[in-house]
Formats: C-alpha cells, sequence, structure tokens
C-alpha cells in the first residue's frame, strides 16, 4: 500500500464511525472506511484506516468530540 | 384541488424527497451499516446525513443520540415502554393522541398509574395543574407539544423547566409540530422528543424517531424489538450503546434517504419562515370562518398560539357529510371525525360527533383559503337554509 504504515480506529457502530468519518474529514485527517480486518475482530462492521502519523492528532479529536471508541489498532 | 389534510400528513413533498429515494434505490441500495463495501458504506453515509440534519433541526447536540424508526407512534411507545415500570406515575394532559393514551391505559394494567390533567375547553394547559399532579413516583410528564384536533400549542418548555425541578424527564409528542414550529431540545429542556418524518419534516411515510436527551440513561431504556444491528455481531446480547441499542433490523433506509433530503429542504427554508407562511394562512382562515354564520371554531383562535390546524362544525350538517360534500362538489380534502384523540374531542365538547379539520402546510396558498372559504359558506348557507 505505497509503503505507508496504517492504523485502524475501531468503533461500536457504523454510526459512530460515520460521526468519526466527518470529524476527521472537518479536521483535515485523510481517512477512509474499511471493513474490519479479520485479525483485529470478528465484527461485521467497518473501521476508519488513517496513517499511523496521524494517530495521536486523531485520537485527540476523538477525544475532544466525547466519542466512545473501541481502540485504535495498527495494522 | 385543494390538499388539506397536512395534518394526517403532508402532500405534496419537496421534489427533492423523491429525487432522493430514487438516487437511493438507484444507485445506493445496499444495507446500511451491516457489511464494509463501498455501496454499504453509502448507504450509511445517507442514513447518518439524515441523523446529523434531525440532529441540527432540533439542536440536539449528539447525532448518535438520534434513534429512527417507523413513525412518531413507534417512538412513543419505546419511550413508553421502554422507561416506565410497575409503581410508575406518568402526568399528562387531555390533549394526548391515542398515539400516547392507548400505550398508557395498557401500562395501567401492568401497574402504572396516569393522571390526565385537564386542558381547558380551547386546549390550554396550566403549567400549576402539572405541578400539582406531580407525585413522589412520578417518573414522565408527557405532553402533545400542539393538539392534532385543534392545534393548540401546550407549554412545553415551561413542562421541562418543571420536570427538572422534580427530577422528572419530560416527553414531547411533537408529530404536529416538529418542523411546522421551532423546537429546540436544549432550550426547552425536552428530555425525549418523538418525532415523525412524514407531516411537517415533508419526508416519506415510514420515517420517523427519538431523540434522547443526555438526561437519559439508556442503560435503562428497554428497546422495542432486540436483534441484528450490525455491530456486536460476535454477542448474542443486544448493545446497549445508542443508535443501535433501539435500531434492530434493516432500517427503512431509502425513506430515511428521503427525509434527509427534506430535511436539508426544510433547514434552507427555514422553520421561521415556513412558520410565518402558516401563521398567515390560519389568521386568513380563522378570519374568514368567523364571518360564516353556523360555523363554530375550536381552540384558540389564534395562529400565534397554534399550528395551522383549524377544527370546525357547521350547525345542521354532519362533519361526515361536511367532508364528502367539500370532496365532492369543491375538490377540498380535509379529515373529519375524531382524529384518533377522544380525550381532545372530550376536552373540546365535540365528542363522539367530531369535527372537520382543516390542516394546512407549507405549500397550501392564500388562493386556495379563499376557495376554502367561499365552498364553508356555500355549505353553510345551505345547511341553515334547511333548518
Amino acid at each position: 500500500m505505497n509503503g505507508e504504515s496504517y492504523a485502524v480506529i475501531l468503533v461500536y457502530s457504523t454510526s459512530h464511525a460515520m460521526r468519526i468519518e466527518k470529524l476527521l474529514a472537518e479536521q483535515g485527517i485523510a481517512c477512509k472506511m474499511i471493513p474490519v480486518p479479520r485479525q483485529i475482530s470478528s465484527d461485521c462492521g467497518v473501521c476508519i484506516r488513517i496513517l499511523r502519523a496521524d494517530v495521536a492528532a486523531a485520537r485527540t479529536s476523538v477525544d475532544a468530540a466525547n466519542i466512545q471508541v473501541q481502540g485504535i489498532a495498527e495494522v | 384541488m385543494i390538499y388539506f389534510d397536512n395534518a394526517a400528513t403532508s402532500w405534496p413533498k419537496p421534489p427533492c424527497v423523491a429525487e432522493a429515494m430514487t438516487h437511493y434505490l438507484a444507485e445506493i441500495g445496499a444495507s446500511p451499516g451491516r457489511s464494509g463495501h463501498r455501496l454499504a458504506i453509502e448507504a450509511a453515509r445517507e442514513v447518518y446525513g439524515t441523523r446529523e440534519a434531525v440532529a441540527e433541526l432540533f439542536n440536539a447536540p449528539d447525532p448518535l443520540r438520534v434513534v429512527f424508526g417507523a413513525n412518531a407512534t413507534e417512538a412513543l411507545n419505546l419511550v413508553l415502554n421502554g422507561l416506565l415500570r410497575p409503581g410508575d406515575h406518568v402526568v399528562t394532559g387531555s390533549l394526548e393522541h391515542n398515539s400516547v393514551m392507548r400505550p398508557l391505559r395498557a401500562l395501567e394494567r401492568s401497574g402504572v398509574s396516569v393522571t390526565t390533567v385537564a386542558c381547558t375547553p380551547t386546549g390550554e394547559l396550566a403549567v400549576s395543574d402539572l405541578a400539582a399532579a406531580i407525585r413522589p413516583h412520578t417518573r414522565l410528564i408527557v405532553l402533545n407539544h400542539a393538539s392534532n384536533v385543534v392545534g393548540t400549542l401546550l407549554p412545553v418548555a415551561e413542562a421541562g423547566r418543571l420536570a427538572r425541578q422534580h427530577g422528572l424527564l419530560l416527553v414531547v409528542d411533537a408529530a404536529q409540530t416538529a418542523g411546522a414550529y421551532p423546537i429546540d431540545v436544549q432550550a426547552d429542556a425536552i428530555d425525549l422528543l418523538a418525532f415523525t418524518g412524514h407531516k411537517s419534516l415533508y419526508g416519506p411515510m415510514g420515517t420517523g424517531g427519538l431523540v434522547i436527551g443526555e438526561r437519559v440513561d439508556a442503560e435503562h431504556l428497554e428497546p422495542l424489538k432486540r436483534g441484528g444491528t450490525g455491530s456486536r455481531s460476535e454477542r448474542e446480547e443486544q448493545p446497549n450503546f445508542l443508535p443501535d441499542l433501539c435500531e434492530s433490523g434493516t432500517p427503512n433506509a431509502v425513506g430515511l434517504a428521503g427525509l434527509g433530503a427534506s430535511l436539508r429542504w426544510l433547514l434552507a427554508e427555514g422553520v421561521g419562515h415556513v412558520r410565518n407562511h402558516e401563521m398567515a394562512l390560519t389568521r386568513q382562515l380563522l378570519d374568514g370562518l368567523a364571518e360564516i354564520r353556523g360555523v363554530t371554531v375550536y381552540g384558540t383562535r389564534d395562529p400565534a398560539r397554534q399550528t395551522a390546524t383549524v377544527s370546525f362544525t357547521i350547525e345542521g350538517l354532519q362533519p361526515s357529510e361536511i367532508g364528502l360534500r367539500l370532496d365532492d362538489e369543491f375538490g377540498i380534502m380535509c379529515r373529519v371525525g375524531l382524529h384518533c384523540s377522544p380525550a381532545a374531542h372530550h376536552t373540546l365538547g365535540t365528542f363522539p360527533t367530531g369535527t372537520v379539520r382543516f390542516g394546512l402546510g407549507a405549500f397550501n396558498t392564500s388562493q386556495q383559503v379563499a376557495e376554502a372559504l367561499s365552498a364553508v359558506t356555500a355549505l353553510a348557507e345551505g345547511a341553515g337554509g334547511r333548518r
């Protein structure tokens, strides 16, 4: 994947994912909705893929908006 | 053809509603929140966009506390069945629709007690009477924001402050007001707002929902249904977080796409703009009806204190006959009878024959009101001659 390193934000529901997608877009943080990688969770939903370099900024934004997430994992 | 049945369901809809629904069916189609492919994600974006638009319209701080369902009736059933337990007491008013009264009457059989505070014959409610009805075990105040029969607006913000003083939750049935009258769940202290999409929000039927305030602990809300949510699929227990707690089964995503479009239309038009238009039409209608001999108008007869819903009777004619003749002879569509609200008609003194109800909407015109007044005049003069 172009040599980039990624992380994923794991969320409780697709509604949460949509809220975070909008939030990150407002903050100028690139993200993409992807199916949850099997090695991380058996859940059938989506997660938000971001660059590893953006993890700290994304975490700050999500916490500031008081959105509960399951976690952020490197992939 | 004059459509004056907007209090039942609004029509026509802004063209963007059908366009959005067609777009969803033709170009998106997938199930929101279920899969991770691009169409499923696009579907989820549509539904989430509608969630955000609802939150914006009602000034709700968190779009994730907007839960969707089929209509206001389902939302009210969710609240009443989901929060009340045996021994709890509820205070409500005497203008309620059966969407509140029937669930409450059923809950009475399982040990919930209900006090119905009498409204005046014009449908108005004194907050001091609500306060006097509060007991130690009172859990909820449930109020119709505006009567579906006479349009009278109830003092929800004052009731909200009262509820907070007593540590109660305020439930508001906004079926008649959402989109037609400004609602701010924070400023009005509304803890649970039940809305429908197909009336003054100008969306399609089969859409509606509940805005759940921060004072409501979702842990204590029993959902009406349990099932697949697309989340926490490894577990056989219902998720305990919103909105998934209350949204089991594939949603009406095509309907919600239409509702999203109508909400964006409404936000662009402005609720205040629609309200001013409807108040002007209501004033014209009330003034005209007051001039017709034999016509009795119910409610406040003050456009500032009611929605654009006007109920009347004509001496010497049954409401059912008036409705038929307005349709057959004048092309005017309205609703006659009891309007699913026996409590309101008892309050107004119009039970059991009911009234003729003109429900005006954003797309009605002054010309239509003038034509309807001519039609009512002709019917009343004919009836007068018959006496």
